[in-house]
């Protein structure tokens, strides 16, 4: 589950970077990155785990099941959080800087 | 265990060669960057791995951590505390590890070579478009 719920949220990211114009400025391509780096990972540990469970690994149980979804949207949402950090350092729009200006 | 430390060690190398290849890109002459400009800079594909390295490799460490096998006290990880469970967690790193860290070095190669293909048929396309 955490496998399926990255790697949707890879293609999802990756279909926004296709169309939208302001992709570069948003940095949406390093999102989608982030996300089918760690997707092609968990692959390769589903590929060994089913070598070890062979056809148990496609029937786990619930409780595992939740856990690993509860899990897969934390990463999800840890990946959104990395993205917005490098979205304000870099701050492409000047938006924080005139936030942290008018404080001033 | 630990295997996302093998692409995270992969990440560190390839962020230094990226660093290197952009100052030596900066520095060429200005006649090089013209006549490559329909082309992407070495660098920034560099940037592609990278951002699968690290991107994937702290995801995969906030895995670790919810499945506490990372702890934020020493040795850190849970495996390593006893000799048993490290050669575990070794034989795992070797095998899990690397194989994640060859995987997306091959994604990412792939990549080169299709925007390789596209850069090819895009600087074809100007020339033939200059020539009518």
């Amino acid at each position: 589950m955490t496998l399926l719920t990255c790697a949707i949220a890879a293609i999802a990211v990756t279909i926004i970077w296709y169309l939208s114009e302001k992709r570069k400025e948003m940095y949406l391509g390093t999102l989608a990155l982030m996300y089918w780096g760690a997707s092609l990972m968990w692959l390769v540990d589903a590929i060994f785990e089913y070598a070890e469970l062979h056809e148990e690994y496609f029937t786990p149980a619930i409780e595992d099941m939740i856990n690993d979804t509860y899990l897969g949207l934390s990463v999800v949402a840890l990946g959104l959080c990395i993205w917005l950090v490098i979205l304000f350092v870099k701050d492409p729009r000047g938006v924080v800087r005139k936030a942290l200006s008018r404080k001033a | 265990m630990a295997c996302f430390l093998i692409p995270a060690a992969e990440a560190v190398i390839t962020t230094i060669v990226k660093h290197t290849v952009a100052k030596k890109e900066a520095s060429a002459l200005p006649a090089e960057i013209t006549a490559d400009e329909s082309r992407l800079r070495f660098s920034d594909k560099l940037g592609w791995l990278n951002n699968m390295l690290w991107g994937g490799s702290a995801l995969l460490a906030f895995e670790h951590v919810w499945h506490g096998e990372v702890v934020p006290w020493f040795p850190f990880l849970t495996n390593a505390a006893s000799p048993g469970t490290a050669a575990e967690m070794l034989h795992e790193m070797a095998t899990a590890g690397v194989s994640m860290a060859v995987l997306v070095t091959l994604v990412w190669l792939g990549m080169v070579g299709v925007s390789h293909i596209i850069e090819n048929r895009t600087a074809a396309n100007i020339k033939s478009e200059n020539k009518t």
